[in-house]
């Protein structure tokens, strides 16, 4: 048996994942442990856990991999200031005690790490490093259901590339064009993440979110100044605009005067129409690129599928486009599209790239519904609740499936906390918040009492896998939450002139369908596919809903409030279900109701964690 | 000396030879600035670096 372990650290998003044999046994990321929102440091308990979850300590293990190459970052940073300079000095001047002082010697460092989690580690020979983007790339092909397949990354930046183009073929990766750093469609997108007031690295999907509010006013202006966008698809930034490569903020003054403001302030600033129209038009930019890259690469290379990975690939407006445009017959995206999923890119490309191992091809992807994280057994729930004070009910799964599709369908905001935890960003029915998609008031109520958000943004709808095409306009699988699509016309509300008119969340308040609430303004829809296969009590709780209902859809929103990393532990999930107003919380076979507990246990959650 | 090894390998493979006075330089003067500070923290809006 050979065991491979891939880490992902010190930047932002720290993972671990293992492999044994090829075969996709746990991976996690470390927010998860330390309750620390994008944490960085090096992925100790994720380390710890997948180890366990394997049953291999780590001096059993084969090799290590990390996810990208320090020495070739460095000398990115390097060659950057000399052909900045004098420009870059600030940046430079922050950069470099950092990198003089820890992460140059990183293959040190991460061997001080990994002595921490088991002492008898000390082959150095064991550890290796990964590219970046290779990383990325072996996370989208080796897992998917493809024998041969095109694989476009895209994210901010690893050590050089920004973006690139890969051949999949069996058990073998090759990259065959890269986009270097300072030219990035990531860093692009954040750079008016950042402008419009929102964090950098997680408000992306925010501006994803506000865009369809807005009109690409702004679009020519983008393509005119900021962005040469070839017929390829492949594009150059003018750096006159951008701060990110020798500053310390990503736009600059020259961008600010382009549009004709500063960026918001998201203390004391709200967002206005202006702001909605700039992300139409950059999530327009965006789109265009890669509907370029992805139509003239299907006709250069001449393949069928396309496999998709890296930040960007999380834009899934975009990869609703490229679906609908029908370019690739077959679309798979790896669902820890971000850094954390490189650890498990890392190691696939190490067993199957270097060691040249064979690749069995199956129907179905390989990576278990992305359900790859620790689980609790029926004894150790119940042992943690009651040492939290919980009061539950141990009920049978039928029964259990039968009252939370009635709780759901009277409205009841609902906490689901199932098997094993998901790996990547999106929450797929183990660690999720439910609700009632018909609910004309779910989405408000949700939004302020459980997540302590006013958002401009819907709930993502679960839909049972053989219903999707009679609710959504989509007859592929998304079991990732990866795809957007439009609202079946057949369950769509036209709005008439006046409501036309409303703003921002009046707009997404009025009735556009019969699931309001998981229905944008442009009647699109976030979708995720519920499969048997890969999540079987979830599928049935929403037959069992559909039976009651007639509607085989529930929204699905992340076990958290606004900021804080998804529930990990009944621990997490029982704080949170007494810091917000969530009605019930189902844990593997217990059943709490709110109005049973003990109500000294209740927690102030409102302000605990920042908003993105 | 591992590190040193390593280093140059890379830049033999990389035939960045250009770089490495820069390096030399920076670990001099870098020396000087690690030391008179306690740690080293990117503040840094996105992690470029």
């Amino acid at each position: 048996m050979t065991c491979i372990l891939g880490i992902s650290a010190f930047y932002h998003d720290s993972a671990a994942s293992i492999i044994v044999d090829g075969k996709i046994i746990a991976a996690a990321q470390e927010e998860r442990f330390t309750r620390k929102k994008h944490d960085s440091n090096y992925p100790y308990n994720a380390v710890e856990f997948v180890l366990k979850y394997s049953n291999f300590k780590l001096s059993e293990v084969d090799h290590i991999v990390f996810y990208e190459k320090p020495f070739l970052k460095f000398e990115r940073l390097l060659e950057t200031y000399v052909a900045f300079a004098p420009k870059g000095f600030l940046q430079f001047s922050k950069a470099m005690p950092l990198w003089l002082k820890e992460k140059l010697f990183q293959k040190k460092m991460l061997m001080d790490c990994l002595k921490e989690n088991d002492e008898n580690f000390k082959d150095e020979k064991k550890i290796f490093f990964s590219e970046h983007h290779m990383s990325h790339a072996a996370s989208a092909f080796f897992p998917s259901p493809f024998d041969e397949a095109i694989i476009l990354t895209a994210d901010g930046v690893g050590e050089w590339a920004t973006s690139t183009v890969a051949i999949g073929k069996d058990n073998n990766v090759e990259i065959k064009k890269e986009i270097h750093f300072p030219h990035s469609l990531g860093l692009l997108y954040s750079a008016f993440t950042y402008y419009t007031g929102f964090k950098v690295n997680s408000g992306e999907y925010k501006l994803m979110g506000l865009a369809p509010y807005g009109d690409p006013k702004y679009k020519n202006l983008i393509k005119d100044n900021l962005i040469d966008i070839k017929d390829d698809g492949s594009f150059r930034l003018d750096q006159d605009f951008f701060n990110y490569s020798t500053g310390l903020t990503m736009t600059n003054e020259k961008f600010n005067n382009l549009f004709g403001k500063m960026p918001r302030n998201s203390k004391n600033e709200k967002i206005t129409q202006f702001h909605m129209d700039v992300a139409s038009s950059i999530q327009n930019v965006t789109e265009e690129v890669m509907l370029k890259m992805a139509t003239s690469l299907r006709k250069e290379y001449n393949l069928k599928n396309l496999c998709l990975a890296g930040g960007v690939a999380l834009n899934c407006v975009a990869n609703g486009k490229i679906l609908e445009k029908k370019i690739f017959d077959k679309i798979w995206i790896q669902p820890a599209a971000g850094d954390a999923g490189g650890s498990l890119g890392a190691a696939l490309a190490l067993w199957y790239k270097e060691m040249k191992k064979e690749r069995k091809i199956f129907k179905t992807d390989q990576m278990q519904g992305s359900y790859l994280g620790p689980e609790y057994s029926q004894n150790e729930i119940e042992i943690k609740l009651k040492e939290a004070g919980a009061i539950f009910k141990v009920m049978k799964e039928e029964e259990l499936i039968d009252k939370t599709a009635e709780d759901l369908s009277k409205g009841k905001a609902i906490g689901w906390f199932q098997g094993r935890m998901e790996f990547g960003p999106r929450a797929l029915g183990a660690r999720s918040i439910l609700g009632d998609p018909r609910s004309e008031t779910m989405q408000k109520d949700l939004n302020l009492k459980v997540k302590y958000r006013e958002s401009f943004r819907p709930f993502a709808p679960s839909v049972l896998n053989d219903q999707v095409s009679e609710w959504f306009d989509i007859k592929e699988e998304s079991p990732y939450m990866l795809l957007v699509s439009n609202v079946n016309k057949k369950k769509q509300i036209k709005m008439d002139d006046d409501q036309k008119k409303l703003f921002g969340i009046d707009k997404l308040n009025v009735k556009r369908s019969e699931i309001p609430a998981a229905t944008h303004v442009d009647y699109s829809a976030r979708i995720q596919t519920v499969h048997k296969e890969t999540n079987p009590r979830y599928f049935k709780l929403l037959e069992k809903f559909k039976e009651k209902t007639g509607c085989p859809v529930v929204i699905n929103t992340s076990f958290n409030v606004r900021g804080e990393p998804i529930v990990n532990t009944p621990d997490d999930a029982f704080n949170c279900f007494m810091g917000t107003e969530l009605d019930k919380l189902i844990i593997g076979n217990c059943y709490l109701d709110k109005k049973n507990q003990n109500q000294k246990l209740k927690k102030d959650y409102t302000s605990k964690f920042e908003l993105d | 000396m591992s590190f040193l090894k390593e280093f140059w390998e890379f830049l033999r493979i990389r035939k960045k030879y250009w770089l490495f006075p820069i390096i030399i330089v920076l670990v001099l003067f870098g020396g000087l600035i690690i030391l008179s500070q306690g740690s080293a923290v990117a503040p840094f809006i996105y992690t470029i670096f």
